[in-house]
């Protein structure tokens, strides 16, 4: 039996009046990826950005209902406490354009104020940037400006910005729907191996996507999530009429 | 069908060629201007103009240096009081775009670049320089610092709302404090927009003669206190140029000329600063 990791209960999010996330309830368990999938508007970006409190930066939005990290209640937690431990990569790669490589990776870290021994930081930059596989590319132009990096190799440069903090949960925006095949493949690569060490939470539009690389899926409809299961299950034997007309793209 | 089309070319080319002819008519001030003061301002240049006191009428010669060294500190003060507050203002401006005080504040400060800044000249003359009872170069600083202010906080304001939403983001799910983000990330990042709205800011307020007409009222003497009257170029420039002695009008002509290089100067390292911390997405 996996341990869960973080859980969802009842959970509602709102825009002002608009109901975008309807009463959820999911178990992510530890060290999987979970491929949140459904068609644009259906709410699966909203509740991904409950999980790390970014929802709530939004004018008017407001959450109902418990999001358990380690069974302790993320929205009794200091917003800051909770984007430390839970990590997040958006859906365009977006590097601070003003930092160089190294210090993109560590700047956690560094933007935080922390102050960490020069030995120590390149210990984590060099960790993180190979675990975002993204080490071999440029460790010869550590100190170049992030973004004369491609894409991918942004996109790469900020999960490992991301996972340099060591959170226990990755949130995955679409990371890979600004990105071109070749690059796509390669951080679908690298989710498999983040896995090791993370919990990853994967929101895709793109079925196959999910198929690839998660262990399960969560399918949304409308706010509501319509099914949640082991995704191989998922893609041969969904339960859900809505989900089966989902994958088998007869959706109207 | 062929004569129309011949007609519509003729005409596109017309066009074009007004447009050429106006932008370069936008310039020909600009030329007449630098010419004209070159002509008559660069003959009375010299080391000795630079750091000499003015003379008294009858004695030939003297120079500028306390009309300089005291726009220096004016602008100088100036700076130093409106820089600071105008980037807040813009920070807070592009960061709260429909409160209603984000409103008014923008409403109030387009209101007070509009200003005339005779008016604002006497304001600070009832406000600082008739209760303290003298004229002094920090009221005159005071009053620039409030033609400075609108420039800066736009231009701040402007600046930071260009950048993009997920830079924001991403320091915020990086687990930063809203400051942190603000100060670490979003300034640094529009750093060259910031800067150069406040170096055109120092540029545009360099040649303001009304504002210090009744503040630091100009001192014919060297004054490095900043509670008391103090001289400045666009000063000397009105008090000399409507003076009816030679020598003084040949001082005007060099102070003209020297503030003329300080805009142009200020106008360049503004063209560089941007240029050289752009910043790249």
């Amino acid at each position: 039996m996996e341990s869960t990791i973080l859980k969802a209960i009842d959970f509602d999010a709102y825009f002002g009046e608009n109901h975008a996330v309807k009463k959820v309830n999911i178990e992510i368990p530890k060290n999987n990826v979970v491929a949140v999938m459904g068609p644009s508007g259906c709410g699966k970006t909203t509740f991904l950005r409950c999980i790390n409190r970014m929802h709530e930066l939004i004018e008017g939005a407001t959450t109902k209902g418990k999001m358990l990290l380690n069974n302790e209640d993320i929205y009794e937690m200091h917003p800051i406490f909770v984007r430390h431990k839970i990590g997040m990569v958006f859906q365009r790669p977006n590097p601070f354009p003003n930092l160089s490589i190294y210090d993109n990776a560590i700047a956690g870290y560094k933007l935080n104020g922390m102050k960490i021994a020069k030995a120590d930081r390149d210990v984590i930059v060099e960790q993180s940037l190979q675990k975002a596989a993204l080490w071999n590319e440029v460790k010869d132009s550590l100190h170049k400006k992030g973004t004369f990096l491609s894409g991918g190799q942004q996109q790469r440069l900020c999960i490992a910005r991301a996972i340099a903090m060591e959170p226990e949960v990755l949130l995955l925006d679409e990371p890979t729907s600004a990105l071109d095949p070749i690059s796509t493949s390669s951080i679908e690569v690298l989710l498999q191996e983040l896995k090791k060490n993370y919990t990853l939470i994967v929101v895709t539009h793109n079925m196959q996507q999910a198929a690839r690389v998660s262990d399960k899926t969560a399918f949304f409809y409308l706010g509501e999530l319509i099914e949640y299961d082991d995704t191989k299950n998922m893609f041969t034997n969904p339960q859900d009429k809505r989900t089966q007309n989902y994958i088998t793209g007869r959706f109207s | 069908m062929k004569q129309n089309i011949k007609y519509r070319i003729g005409k596109s080319k017309f066009f074009k060629f007004m447009v050429i002819l106006l932008a370069i008519l936008c310039t020909v001030p600009l030329f007449v201007i630098l010419i004209y003061i070159l002509k008559e301002g660069i003959t009375k240049i010299n080391w000795h103009f630079l750091v000499n006191l003015p003379k008294p009428v009858g004695e030939t010669g003297g120079g500028i240096a306390n009309a300089l060294v005291g726009s220096l500190l004016i602008v100088f003060f100036a700076a130093l009081i409106a820089i600071p507050i105008g980037i807040m203002g813009g920070i807070y401006l592009s960061e709260n775009r429909k409160s209603w005080l984000a409103n008014w504040t923008r409403l109030a400060v387009d209101v007070l670049q509009g200003t005339p800044s005779i008016v604002v000249g006497i304001v600070i003359y009832f406000w600082i320089v008739k209760p303290l009872s003298t004229f002094s170069a920090l009221s005159g600083s005071v009053a620039l610092a409030i033609m400075m202010l609108p420039i800066v906080v736009r231009s701040t304001e402007e600046t930071l709302k260009l950048l993009p939403d997920s830079l924001k983001e991403a320091g915020l799910a990086l687990g930063l404090p809203y400051q942190r983000v603000i100060l670490r990330i979003l300034l640094p990042c529009g750093f060259s927009g910031v800067i150069s709205g406040a170096i055109l800011a120092v540029a545009r307020i360099a040649g303001e003669t009304a504002p210090l007409l009744f503040t630091a009222f100009g001192n014919p003497y060297f004054s490095t206190n900043i509670l008391k009257p103090m001289q400045s170029l666009p000063l000397l420039i009105f008090n000399y140029a409507t003076s009816p002695y030679d020598d003084w009008h040949n001082l005007a002509w060099g102070a003209a000329l020297i503030l003329l290089i300080w805009v142009l100067l200020l106008n360049i390292i503004t063209k560089i600063t941007t240029r050289r911390w752009k910043v790249q997405f």
